[in-house]
């Protein structure tokens, strides 16, 4: 109706609800947005030049630190394409216990999104009730490997150990709490009015839009396409489980969040799955003292609670590798923000943000 | 006018009390200058261009329409007090007068002066 | 000087000094309060270490605004930056000076009414002071010359005048009944004819919905939402001045509770108190203290509120403003009128 002079303004890189040093440069009519620009690069370490002077068990600790909310997927696709280029045959013990960690991450890392999302739209007390189960699963971790929130988890070929005594039952014991847990949540946010009217049809992301941009995971899977790496390309014998692949319909932020939940228990279902199936025996395959794999290059993919994410490694045969290159899934859905959140409110920006949950560690790299 | 004598002497404890803590907080605050403190927040970026930009022309849409109804309604005020001496004839008079106020409203609201985003 | 003048200045300085005090008292203890149950609502334990059960809190809290350092930044527009604080807080605490908080005590061999001022117009001066507030926020955000605190300010503005709208049309419903703009009045009429909020239950949501945004409480605490404008309004200010803005936001809460309590919970009123036959002093402690738990209702009220939902969008915020709250308001005063008219209230 009327039209004004228009405003730049920085939302970052020191804002509470850019999720760490994201900064984005806004250009507002009064409330309305005309543009957002992300501008990265706070938070890079160079990890993948790094990468190239470490050898190959060296690098696992800096893989901890890409997407350090979800510390275990990134370690079980980095040592899935050293394994992939060696040619070494996981067991199956550590394929599955692998399966139960890294589920165990994405619900620990959906958490950690539906906690900071719901404070970032002024329902606080949500975030400490996340918190609280979120608190429960790294104790689990740190049972299991003494680390909390950089595991270093995994080994090339397998596991450093096999799992603490009574481990698997407190496993189980969560996944006995978790679905009570989760209805509060839902309670909470599910069917809130004002929930309802601060995430529906706000950042819409058509599905050819989401494709064309590269989204994946989550963002990808609320615009309504289904697909998820975990069945497109099974890795750690993820075949052999069943479950659901929640999809979205309105392509908007109130869909990514239901997909997200609905994430969550498919998660628990699988872990529920591979605990009753858990295969007897060793944990670590046969791997050389120094591990130098042969000359050759190789992309894997991995499910993370963000997206695809990838690993792309050359080898000349030598103990360190040539090149090392992640696809990072938070990088490539932040290019959609722009798209999402033009001709919205200042207020939808911060729903957005939430809702295509980006790790800054990741972004940057 | 006795009666609003407590007042005024309220308005002179209210206006003392945040003036004494000022002073007292100037007395015993250590100030020691920056020349980062003393920058304007802009989530740590050095601020591009003036906070002091024309602002859009619908918060002055709001404060016309404030001014407009705030009125009517204090119109209501006396009205309201005086009601039950004025029985039938008030309330068909209010009801003429509220008619008028909701067709300026219906107006205003059809004109999309109502309309936020 | 005139006795009578000097008989009532003597009185209304000795019970402005004790409302004074009990204010700030409680505005300080709601912070505690609200930590104290927010913490509850969240699994958490709160403030605990200051004092028996962290009581000290709020003290220490006091103690550390004071000696915080205060930075003026040079791009403020300095007066209107410096006042900009003391102009919220002081028609927040001024408002309580018209409140009734009980009957009249037997002291010295003469009534004396619990309440600091019985105006004529208690309800306008209400009013009055309450838009006053918005004057505060809005120089503060413009002077403070910086974007965040702008676009708090302008918010902050454009929301407290629109709830004042559905606020003033709610009251039009008391006023109704009562047939006096002085407090002590309506209270008296309840007292008679049973409480407001028993069959004037749309103009007593629209009040309320509408306090919690003239406080900028959660769901509408838009003007200083953080994690949209960091901090609204008050981005530049700190030290003393910016703990003024909470004290003022504290303040707030406990006048638009005591209003709530006084226009539509029968203000310090008792149900079957008379049959009783208590002697005065002993009924108007008992009435002052019925009116401190209907109070402290409204207060937790506020607090529960505030940890349980989200936040509104700024147009969603407006919507609800004029295209919700106005409307029903409007068909209030009707109602009520066609109610009073046949008599039946």
């Amino acid at each position: 109706m009327f039209r004004t002079e228009e405003m730049d303004i920085n939302m970052g890189p020191q804002h509470p609800s850019t999720h760490g040093v994201l900064r984005l440069k806004l250009t507002l009519d009064g409330e309305e947005i005309v543009d957002v620009r992300p501008i990265i690069g706070y938070l890079h370490r160079g990890v993948e030049k790094l990468c190239e002077h470490r050898t190959y068990p060296m690098i696992e600790p800096l893989t901890d630190r890409l997407d350090y909310v979800a510390a275990i997927s990134e370690n079980l696709g980095y040592c899935g394409a050293v394994e992939k280029l060696m040619g070494l045959q996981v067991p199956p013990r550590a394929q599955y216990i692998r399966v139960i960690l890294a589920e165990l991450q994405r619900i620990a890392s959906h958490l950690l999104w539906l906690g900071t999302h719901a404070l970032d739209l002024g329902a606080m007390t949500v975030y400490f009730y996340t918190f609280r189960e979120r608190e429960l699963i790294l104790d689990l971790f740190e049972q299991f490997c003494g680390a909390r929130l950089t595991y270093n988890s995994m080994r090339i070929g397998g596991l450093l150990e096999d799992v603490p005594a009574g481990w698997t039952d407190r496993v189980r014991h969560f996944l006995g709490l978790f679905p009570s847990r989760q209805k509060e949540y839902e309670d909470l946010l599910t069917v809130n009015r004002i929930w309802l009217g601060r995430t529906r049809g706000v950042g819409i992301l058509k599905a050819d839009d989401a494709v064309a941009m590269g989204a994946s995971g989550p963002t990808l899977r609320g615009s309504g396409v289904d697909y998820d790496v975990r069945r497109a390309q099974p890795y750690s014998s993820y075949e052999q489980f069943e479950f659901d692949v929640p999809t979205g319909t309105n392509c908007d932020t109130y869909d990514r969040y239901l997909v997200r939940m609905e994430e969550m228990r498919q998660s628990c279902r699988i872990i529920r799955q591979a605990l009753d199936r858990l295969p007897e025996g060793e944990v670590r395959a046969k791997v050389p003292k120094y591990i130098k794999p042969p000359v050759g290059e190789v992309y894997h993919v991995v499910e993370s609670p963000r997206g695809e994410q990838g690993f792309y490694l050359v080898s000349k045969g030598g103990e360190m590798p040539y090149r090392m290159r992640f696809r990072s899934p938070s990088f490539v859905n932040l290019q959609a923000l722009p798209m999402m959140c033009r001709g919205q409110l200042i207020a939808d920006v911060v729903a957005v943000i939430g809702s295509i949950d980006i790790v800054l560690g990741d972004v940057d790299r | 006018m006795v009666e609003y004598a407590p007042i005024l002497i309220f308005l002179g404890v209210a206006a003392l009390f945040p003036a004494a803590t000022l002073v007292i907080a100037w007395a015993v605050r250590p100030s020691r200058y920056n020349k980062t403190k003393s920058e304007a927040y802009e989530c740590g970026v050095p601020p591009s261009g003036d906070a002091r930009a024309r602002y859009p022309i619908r918060f002055y849409v709001i404060a016309v329409l404030f001014v407009v109804f705030d009125v009517e309604t204090i119109f209501l005020f006396p009205w309201a007090v005086k009601y039950r001496a004025l029985g039938l004839f008030g309330f068909a008079e209010m009801v003429v007068f509220l008619g008028i106020l909701v067709i300026g409203f219906a107006y205003a609201w059809r004109k999309g002066a109502l309309e936020w985003a | 000087m005139d006795p009578v003048l000097e008989r009532v200045i003597v009185e209304a300085a000795v019970k402005i000094a004790l409302v004074f005090f009990v204010v700030l008292t409680t505005v300080a203890y709601m912070t505690w309060v609200e930590r104290r149950v927010s913490a509850w609502i969240q699994d958490r334990r709160g403030p605990n270490r200051v004092g028996p059960f962290g009581l000290l809190q709020p003290l220490a809290d006091g103690i550390k605004f004071l000696f915080k350092e205060e930075i003026t930044p040079p791009h403020v527009y300095r007066p209107v930056y410096l006042l900009a604080p003391i102009l919220i807080l002081v028609p927040a605490l001024l408002t309580i000076s018209v409140v009734p908080f009980g009957p009249a005590l037997r002291l010295f061999g003469r009534d004396v009414p619990l309440r600091v001022a019985d105006v004529d117009n208690g309800v306008l001066i209400i009013l009055a002071f309450a838009s006053m507030g918005v004057y505060g926020i809005a120089l503060a955000g413009w002077s403070s010359n910086n974007k965040y605190s702008l676009m708090g300010g302008l918010r902050s503005s454009a929301q407290l005048i629109s709830y004042e709208l559905a606020m003033g049309l709610a009251i039009v419903g008391i006023l109704m009944s009562a047939g006096s703009l002085r407090l002590s009045d309506v209270v008296a009429r309840q007292a008679e004819h049973g409480w407001n909020v028993l069959w004037q239950l749309p103009g007593f949501v629209v009040f309320l919905t509408a306090a919690f945004a003239e406080t900028n409480r959660l769901p509408f605490d838009l003007p200083e939402a953080e994690t949209e404008l960091v901090a609204g309004y008050h981005t530049e200010y700190s030290g003393m001045r910016f703990s003024m803005f909470y004290m003022a936001e504290y303040a707030n809460m406990v006048t638009a509770s005591c209003l709530a309590a006084t226009l539509y919970l029968g203000g310090y009123h008792v149900p079957g108190l008379q049959r009783l036959g208590l002697p005065q002093n002993a009924a108007a402690i008992v009435q002052l203290l019925a009116f401190g738990i209907k109070v402290a209702f409204f207060l937790f009220v506020y607090v529960w509120v505030r940890w349980t939902i989200p936040r509104f969008r700024y147009d969603q915020l407006m919507n609800l403003g004029w295209k919700v709250l106005l409307p029903v308001a409007l068909v209030h005063i009707v109602w009520v009128a066609f109610i009073v008219l046949m008599g039946w209230a």
